[in-house]
């Protein structure tokens, strides 16, 4: 374990420039969470008002962006020990935690108000699940105390587009949880990866991650197991009927080199070559996912602009 | 962006970020406030039309 106790949060009084606050929404996550929940909104059945369509993006960008500051708020001390998370507002002394825990409160309230009376409140309730889940179960009780953090965890990241959906809809259906399973399985591998390339930065903040525990080869295998079962879970739409012919295809083929990269991982044993892998099965890990999450969309969208031609 | 030396320019300094985020809670609240009142437009249109048919 780190001794946290000798990592000094400065500037008691600091207050930073309105980017810190952006940087404090974890604004590439955000990205992620926005492009989910946008193809959950296309791909459920009914209509919805462009505007209302872009006010539950809105409530679940804020709401992702109020998550991660509270994230920051909590994690202050650990991110202030490791390199990956050094540079974040609070360690560099640019906004303190308190004002973080402010400003990631309000934004959650906001959001999930917003929601509620602009959208609807399935959608609303599902936003208040993910911000809770995300910051009291993921974030303060799991992190610390289990190598299965970011398993568990991982259900926060995967609800965008279930809230997507029921925007939509108003209702939670098997194709949306078929959506959330998708993501659920996808996040062990990806954050095993990162957590193979930067185990030296975990140990030294004392965080349980898998490499740190059971160490590098245990890891090697379950990132091979999870990947597997993620590439068989990315055809579950293709089942469901909401993935098409292309879906099937690219799903597909994406899935095969997602368990290649897996086993490349397995494979290399050595450190340079395995952290090499172990990078690149990163990098392609979010490529696969915004892939098939991109094509499901591609598919209904064409479908629909078909559809208003006269075409099908 | 912390590096701000101790006097007369941390107080500018200070006061400058102030102003800036001053400005980023009002343009976002003003932009909320014109988003509710579109949204109540746009609601209250649908419902007049759903009662007209």
């Amino acid at each position: 374990m780190a001794n946290l106790t000798s990592v000094k949060i400065i500037s008691p009084h600091a207050s930073g420039e309105v980017m810190d606050y952006f940087a404090l929404m974890k604004p590439r996550v955000m990205s992620l969470v926005l492009f989910t929940a946008f193809v959950g909104l296309v791909l459920a059945p009914g209509d919805i008002h462009p505007l209302t369509a872009f006010t539950a993006l809105l409530c679940v960008g804020v709401g992702a962006g109020a998550s991660g500051a509270l994230n920051m708020w909590y994690d202050a001390d650990i991110d202030a020990v490791m390199q990956r998370t050094a540079r974040r507002p609070i360690p560099r002394g640019l906004i303190t935690p308190h004002e973080a825990l402010a400003f990631g409160s309000v934004l959650a309230g906001g959001s999930i108000l917003v929601m509620g009376v602009l959208v609807n409140w399935m959608a609303s309730g599902l936003l208040m699940l993910t911000i809770i889940y995300y910051v009291f179960i993921y974030t303060m009780w799991l992190k610390r105390r289990t190598p299965q953090n970011i398993v568990i965890g991982g259900a926060a990241g995967a609800f965008p587009p279930m809230i997507g959906w029921a925007a939509v809809t108003g209702a939670v259906s098997l194709e949306s949880v078929a959506l959330f399973l998708i993501i659920f399985a996808w996040t062990p591998p990806h954050f095993w990866a990162l957590a193979l390339v930067r185990k030296d930065d975990y140990d030294l903040a004392g965080i349980p991650m898998l490499p740190n525990v059971a160490g590098e080869d245990e890891t090697r295998k379950q990132i091979l197991i999870y990947a597997i079962i993620a590439s068989v879970t990315g055809l579950v739409p293709v089942a469901l009927g909401l993935g098409g012919i292309l879906y099937a295809l690219v799903s597909g083929s994406l899935g095969v080199m997602f368990i290649l990269a897996a086993l490349r991982v397995y494979q290399r044993r050595d450190v340079d070559a395995g952290r090499k892998a172990a990078h690149s099965l990163f990098k392609f890990s979010i490529i696969y996912l915004f892939a098939i999450f991109a094509t499901l969309a591609f598919e209904r969208l064409a479908a629909i602009i078909a559809g208003s031609f006269g075409m099908i | 962006m912390n590096q701000v030396e101790n006097g007369e320019d941390s107080t500018q300094e200070f006061e400058r970020r102030r102003r800036a985020r001053s400005l980023a809670i009002a343009l976002s609240l003003a932009g909320l406030m014109v988003l509710f009142f579109i949204m109540t437009l746009v609601r209250i249109g649908a419902n007049i039309t759903s009662t007209a048919q």
